[in-house]
């Protein structure tokens, strides 16, 4: 069933009209808020939730009394009802969660903006809150011993008893065989995270502002899980992000130029698992990501070479390279070249990435710190501005089904 | 590789869809869900087949056993390893003949020996009186 | 303004039949559910492109891919609370993101043979959320499940208004009557007396064993697609009027104590006026709804709330049951509610589509639309269909 994907031979005539998406043009994203981003918050997620929110709500110039519907991940330990009633909100019309950990964030904008273009909500938050580095750790194993004595059976059963049960390992699996296929160099890969810490060297709020790296420092850093090392992975981060999302038409009469939706989209393809989708025909690619891109681009009407600066979710590096790949910015087997020497993917190259410097080197928000640096680049207030950007992507997590947006002016 | 003492190893969780699987690896046999109808191989396991959509078509077959390493992770560090194991430990992906990909450890090799497209075969490694585990050795090509 | 209404129809329904002890995994379950349901609607899986769960579902949107041999999916989403998967079906179809979403639910909540029982197990107690109020502020004195958690409130419903068993009694009668016609229900053919249920053992009091729905092993699966693609379909459609969800500030799962007021259920008040108001239409012009039964004396909280009768007049209205038959003023949960065909959301949905189509066991005669509430005593959320 992934002949599509295969053959690069995407079947449009059998997804909804264009003309009956009622997200594209429609919606927009008006309010941005965080936390700060540190290693250890000393606070509790709801805490950090309810400052997000807030923040992202006067961002808006709207309060509380405005905010009817909330969309978060399924993995999200803030209560529903609890949230709603730490912030006071009258009378939320509309609640939603969403599966698959980071390949959801995207899509919480996509349903929420759903929920607004069908007047099902008027102002919705989508927001994540997270003590990653500080609390329980998804990213690694030994959380595990004494939590579990057995592999939930329809996934981990067949991974977890061998040793492999950290999405680091699950994504080396495939990395291994990427740059085995595609003769790739760890020399290759370095670039990237070496031109996302320089982006986080000009942010303040970067968890790695002040902290810089060099291609050689890259070469030399520990190697954790073979084929990927130390400054490969994301930082474990505690925090919480949070946006607001409302029509076009209410967007006009409020306080921040709107960063309007003109896309969005989500992907599950077949044979689909959670960063171990290891029966398909291929695993040197993300097919998740290449559907999403087929469907975004498709009701975009614009194509990657219109793209002016892209936000790319990267728990690792590779991910980030080969969703270069899947997007269609480079050929397949090609993200680790397209970015070699750096220049390409700074701020004032042809495709300018991460400009936050991203998960790698600003925070791990589960992709939400990217979602608000997509919107500042089209308000013009990102601390690596990309002149004159136009049209911003950004993308949810690879490897698990994923989602993705196109912002504009 | 080399367990650690007293950290017990995530057993499989075992229900009905994947019980045929699991206890005929108790037996030192490895077997495959298999499609009478379509001819086709589904892992990991399901109640119905995606292809004729019939759930009275769906068998358990004798797998050859061998296959060949598809791809490898290595665990260098206890960063992401989990404390059960000793590091440095690797998990490779094996292809078996019939094209089905299996996760599992080598038992012959160190970590730094494996080679993608390592003709392999299965053996069964009885790690306690209730967990026994398909492991892979190297076999001449 | 734009609007849902009319966007979008239930076009098929299927349940795997209820028991308590289905000797299948949940996945199999679902899988067989909703090949059922596009059958029903004469539709193919490679037509799916959208899936909507349950959170407290087990088996993720891509392992029923892997079955029933899906294609890939533009529209993935969860949802917690009654039967609010719906609405984000309902809404993706609307805002035009997807064509056709299926909407399932499968547990084996009977037999407790849950798919990966211990993760859920693990993820559920406190380490895993932040559910503060149930956690720190009630588990330590002993109250934790939910018939406890809701029992405080009916005990002020009850006191409040003078309301009596003999009167609340009269709801699970009414559903075991419907119950026993049903073929489907975990009650088929096994009709209570008002007596039976006075009879019935307390199980936390204010609560008899017989005002609590059964936990029933089982799936239920329901197809969603474009209002207009729907009248091409193999069975009559019904139309999504209204879906929504209301909550309230100082509402939470089952144990809102900090409210003014707690006899009543201002969720379900909020969600009955926006239903009313994106439908068009009021309690007047609505003979037959689905209403929340998974604890009985919830149900005349609920006709209040949703406007069938006046604040403290709910046991009133259900006194005698003759208001709550087939041909009364409101024919009630005609399968059998929760407490007759068996604890599963959605099985409320499916009933109101029978209706629409003609096809229930307990058919209202020129039933044109049906009214939907979950989620009593928490979230709520709810539908009105219609022909």
């Amino acid at each position: 069933m992934l002949q599509e994907y295969v053959e690069r031979s995407y079947r449009p005539d059998l997804k909804p009209s264009v003309a009956s998406n009622l997200i594209k043009d429609n919606t927009a994203i008006v309010g941005i808020g965080a936390t700060e981003f540190s290693r250890d918050s000393g606070r509790d997620e709801l805490d950090m939730a309810c400052e997000a929110i807030k923040a992202a709500v006067d961002d808006a110039g709207l309060t509380m009394d405005d905010i009817d519907g909330l969309e978060t991940f399924t993995l999200e330990r803030t209560s529903m009802p609890t949230l709603v009633g730490s912030l006071g909100i009258p009378n939320l019309r509309f609640s939603n969660q969403i599966s698959f950990g980071g390949g959801a964030s995207c899509a919480n904008v996509m349903h929420a903006a759903a929920a607004v273009a069908t007047g099902v909500a008027d102002y919705v938050v989508c927001y994540r809150s997270l003590n990653e580095a500080s609390g329980h750790r998804y990213g690694r194993g030994d959380g595990y011993v004494g939590y579990l004595s057995e592999a939930p059976t329809l996934h981990y059963g067949y991974f977890f008893p061998f040793g492999l049960l950290t999405p680091l390992s699950w994504a080396g699996m495939y990395g291994m065989r990427w740059m085995h296929e595609f003769g790739v160099e760890p020399e290759h890969i370095g670039w990237y995270p070496v031109v996302l810490r320089e982006n986080a060297q000009r942010n303040p709020k970067a968890i790695f502002h002040d902290k810089p790296m060099t291609h050689q420092d890259y070469m030399e850093c520990q190697m954790i899980v073979e084929p990927l090392r130390m400054f490969d992975c994301c930082v474990d981060t505690d925090g919480a992000a949070a946006v607001v999302v409302t029509t076009a038409e209410r967007a006009k009469d409020l306080k921040q130029p709107p960063a309007h939706i003109l896309a969005a989209a989500q992907s599950s393809p077949p044979e689909q698992e959670i960063q171990t989708s290891y029966n398909r025909p291929i695993i040197t690619g993300l097919p998740e990501t290449w559907y999403m891109a087929q469907e975004l681009f498709r009701v975009a009407g614009v194509s990657p070479a219109d793209i002016d600066v892209a936000q790319l979710y990267d728990p690792f590096s590779l991910g980030g390279l080969v969703q270069l790949e899947e997007l269609g910015f480079c050929e397949r087997g090609e993200g680790a070249a397209f970015c070699e020497g750096g220049d390409r993917i700074r701020p004032d190259g042809e495709l300018p990435l991460n400009t936050s410097g991203g998960l790698l080197s600003e925070a791990y928000i589960h992709g939400y710190n990217l979602i608000i640096e997509a919107v500042r680049q089209i308000r013009g207030t990102s601390t690596s501005q990309v002149e004159n950007a136009e049209l911003s992507l950004v993308t949810g997590g690879p490897g698990v089904p994923t989602s993705g947006l196109i912002l504009r002016r | 590789m080399e367990y650690v003492p007293g950290i017990p190893i995530l057993k499989p969780s075992i229900d009905a869809d994947n019980k045929p699987f699991w206890d005929a690896v108790a037996n030192h046999e490895l077997v495959l869900q298999k499609c009478r109808a379509c001819d086709v191989y589904h892992q990991p396991p399901r109640p119905m087949c995606p292809e004729c959509k019939s759930m009275d078509t769906l068998e358990w077959v004798q797998s050859s056993g061998r296959g060949q390493i598809y791809s490898y992770v290595n665990f260098t560090t206890d960063r992401m390893a989990y404390p059960a194991m000793k590091v440095p430990y690797a998990v490779v992906l094996i292809e078996l003949d019939e094209g089905v990909r299996l996760v599992s450890n080598m038992i012959d090799i160190e970590p730094d020996e494996i080679e993608i497209g390592m003709p392999v075969e299965v053996v069964f490694d009885d790690i306690s009186e209730d967990l026994t585990l398909y492991k892979f050795k190297k076999r001449a090509a | 303004m734009p609007s849902i209404k009319d966007a979008a129809a239930v076009v098929g329904v299927a349940t795997t039949g209820f028991s308590t002890d289905s000797g299948r995994t949940e996945y199999s379950l679902a899988a067989e559910c909703i090949k059922a349901a596009l059958d029903d609607a004469g539709l193919r899986p490679e037509d799916v492109d959208g899936i909507v769960k349950d959170v407290v579902d087990g088996i993720d949107a891509m392992y029923i891919q892997k079955a029933v041999g899906i294609d890939n999916l533009t529209y993935a989403s969860d949802s917690r609370y009654g039967t609010l998967p719906l609405l984000n079906a309902v809404t993706a179809v609307a805002a035009g993101i997807a064509n056709t979403v299926v909407y399932y639910r499968s547990a084996n909540n009977a037999s407790g043979k849950r798919a990966g029982s211990d993760f859920r197990a693990a993820k559920e107690t406190k380490d895993e959320s932040l559910d503060m109020i149930r956690y720190d502020f009630h588990a330590p004195f002993g109250l934790l499940t939910p018939d406890g958690a809701i029992g405080m409130a009916v005990r002020r419903y009850l006191h409040e208004f003078e309301v009596s068993a003999e009167q609340v009694g009269w709801v699970p009668v009414v559903c075991s009557e419907h119950a026993a016609k049903n073929p489907q229900a975990i009650f088929h053919d096994a009709p209570i007396t008002l007596a039976d249920y006075i009879d019935s053992d307390v199980v936390v009091d204010p609560l008899r064993v017989l005002d609590c729905a059964p936990d029933v092993d089982g799936a239920i699966a329901i197809v969603v697609t474009r209002a207009e693609r729907a009248v091409d379909l193999s069975q009559p459609p019904a139309f999504v009027m209204a879906n929504a969800q209301g909550t309230s500030t100082e509402g939470e799962q089952l144990s809102s104590y900090s409210r003014p007021q707690m006899s009543g259920l201002p969720e379900m008040g909020l969600l009955g006026d926006e239903l009313y108001r994106v439908a068009g239409i009021g309690p007047n012009d609505i003979s037959v709804a689905q209403l929340d039964d998974r604890f009985a004396p919830l149900v005349p909280m609920q006709l209040e709330a949703l406007g069938f009768c006046e604040r403290g007049e709910g046991a009133a209205f259900c006194e005698g049951g003759d208001a709550l038959r087939v041909g009364g003023r409101l024919a009630l949960n005609t399968n059998g509610g929760f407490l007759g065909e068996g604890f599963s959301y959605g099985t409320n949905i499916i009933e109101a589509v029978r209706q629409i189509r003609g096809t229930s066991s307990n058919q209202v005669s020129d039933a044109e639309v049906v009214l939907v509430a979950s989620g009593a005593g928490g979230p709520a959320d709810g539908c009105i269909l219609r022909r």
